[in-house]
């Protein structure tokens, strides 16, 4: 059963434990019944654990459309279900966190929990805003954007903009095989790139007494 | 055999979606395959002109989507190619006129009849992308060798991809060799470096396309134009040939050498 709560900006729907497929028909469903009594509102969908895609959430929303709902958020306790909404556009969360979620955020970045792998390229125009570490297997190219509470790792060439240690953590810290963000900020400090000379290395960015720092990755000093 | 719908779009305006379609299109139906061509771009479109059919136009896509004629008579052919076959955009309307589920009907419908269907995107990211791209078998990603070209490329790329429509496939156009060895634009190169997507084709800047345009004859037609033999080029390639890129050296004749040798020379 999808169950239906009223809050401040509209309706959320709670999914149930279980695949997509059986929610989205049990959904479907409900809408259906009382198509008048929906008709105009803005939606939210808790997703909880279920894990949805791009494509399943971005027809979902062509579907709710059809209802005369509109599909504004999506939240959920899986991480590749909330990089595929904020692909699309969406809010993944209702407002902005509270001071102390803020800091139960950034407890669970200091356990080395809470990443997200995110195995593809991405292109300008993708914003990728999670509460932990973030994980590029792939380019990140001008006009794309990272920000994460935690560490940024890239496994490519960065040329985007990326924001480690968003909630405020000064030991976040960037690494990318060849790092050229256009724009680099950790915690509170922003940094340009300076035009690189020679050849592209393994560097890895940080705070150092407050100024931002960029080295190569040097295996043999450590 | 059922035809496949090619997409070309760009993002950016006025990097040579249209040209790229009328000219393409035309190389097909010039080497024997059934062509039908729609302009995506309600509200602004120029395909039409392109192809020298504007003053032909009775019903557009939009009548058709509407029902105030039947497809066949939205269907202009090409006088000159006789397997070349137009659907005009109309002009006193916009985008909203159509959905991305009329255009994948539209397309269901020609299909059986024609080897090759191709859709000429509006600029931009919004409902008129949309439209264009969601029938698409191929997409095909058009730039510029400029940094704001390639950077909204980019994002058309990503949308595809998203969209899943792709692998993209890129046309790199108005490629200026002399700047380009100057270090003055960007390579296709660079261009690729940064996109990662598979190369169609590459044209090479040509002032015979502007002509072309202007008298709605498409340059493809024309033997002897470099632009034309690159747009020849890539109609192979859609057939499945084997084509290499055209080598976009200038033929260099003693005076342009020596100048090379001068600018060398002077730093």
């Amino acid at each position: 059963m999808v169950r239906v709560k009223g809050i401040r900006e509209g309706l959320l729907f709670l999914l149930e434990e279980g695949d997509w497929e059986e929610n989205r028909r049990a959904l479907f469903k409900m809408v259906g019944e009382r198509q008048e009594f929906w008709r105009g509102a803005k939606v939210a969908l808790d997703s909880r654990t279920v894990v949805i895609n791009e494509q399943e959430i971005l027809s979902l929303k062509d579907e709710l459309s059809q209802y005369h709902l509109t599909l504004w958020a999506v939240l959920s306790e899986s991480p590749s279900t909330q990089i595929a909404a904020q692909k699309l556009g969406l809010a993944t969360r209702l407002n902005r966190p509270e001071k102390e979620e803020v800091e139960a955020l950034s407890t669970i970045v200091h356990d080395g929990e809470g990443a997200v792998l995110i195995n593809k390229t991405l292109r300008s125009g993708y914003r990728v805003e999670y509460a932990g570490h973030v994980i590029v297997l792939g380019d990140v190219n001008p006009g794309a954007e990272i920000i994460a509470a935690g560490n940024i790792i890239v496994w490519g060439r960065l040329r985007g903009v990326v924001h480690a240690g968003a909630e405020g953590d000064t030991q976040a810290v960037v690494c990318a095989l060849d790092l050229q963000p256009t724009q680099l900020r950790i915690a509170d400090q922003i940094a340009l790139t300076p035009q690189r000379k020679g050849k592209p290395q393994p560097e890895m960015a940080r705070l150092l007494d407050g100024q931002l720092v960029a080295e190569p990755w040097n295996a043999k000093e450590r | 055999m059922p035809a496949k719908v090619i997409t070309i779009t760009s993002g950016k305006g006025g990097v040579g979606k249209t040209t790229a379609t009328a000219n393409i299109a035309a190389a097909l139906a010039v080497a024997g395959a059934k062509v039908v061509c729609i302009d995506a771009d309600i509200g602004l479109r120029n395909l039409d002109v392109v192809l020298g059919l504007e003053n032909r136009i009775v019903y557009d896509l939009v009548d058709v989507v509407e029902g105030r004629c039947r497809l066949r008579q939205a269907m202009i052919r090409d006088k000159r190619l006789p397997e070349l076959y137009l659907i005009p955009a109309a002009q006193t309307r916009d985008k909203s006129a159509v959905s991305p589920s009329d255009m994948v009907r539209l397309c269901d419908e020609l299909r059986p009849e024609f080897d090759w269907i191709f859709i000429d995107s509006p600029a931009g990211i919004e409902r008129g992308f949309r439209n264009a791209i969601a029938p698409a078998d191929i997409s095909v990603v058009i730039t510029n060798p400029e940094v704001s070209a390639v950077r909204d490329a980019d994002r058309i790329i990503g949308l595809i991809e998203a969209e899943e429509k792709g692998p993209a496939r890129l046309i790199i156009n108005r490629i200026k060799t002399d700047m380009v060895k100057k270090g003055d634009m960007l390579s296709a190169e660079d261009v690729l470096e940064l996109l990662a997507v598979e190369l169609l084709g590459l044209i090479p800047e040509d002032e015979g396309v502007i002509i072309s345009t202007n008298r709605g004859v498409p340059v493809a037609l024309d033997g002897k134009s470099r632009a034309g033999q690159a747009f020849r080029n890539i109609a192979s390639r859609l057939n499945g040939e084997h084509v290499p890129f055209l080598e976009l050296e200038e033929q260099s004749g003693f005076f342009s050498q020596l100048s090379r040798f001068l600018r060398k020379g002077g730093g």
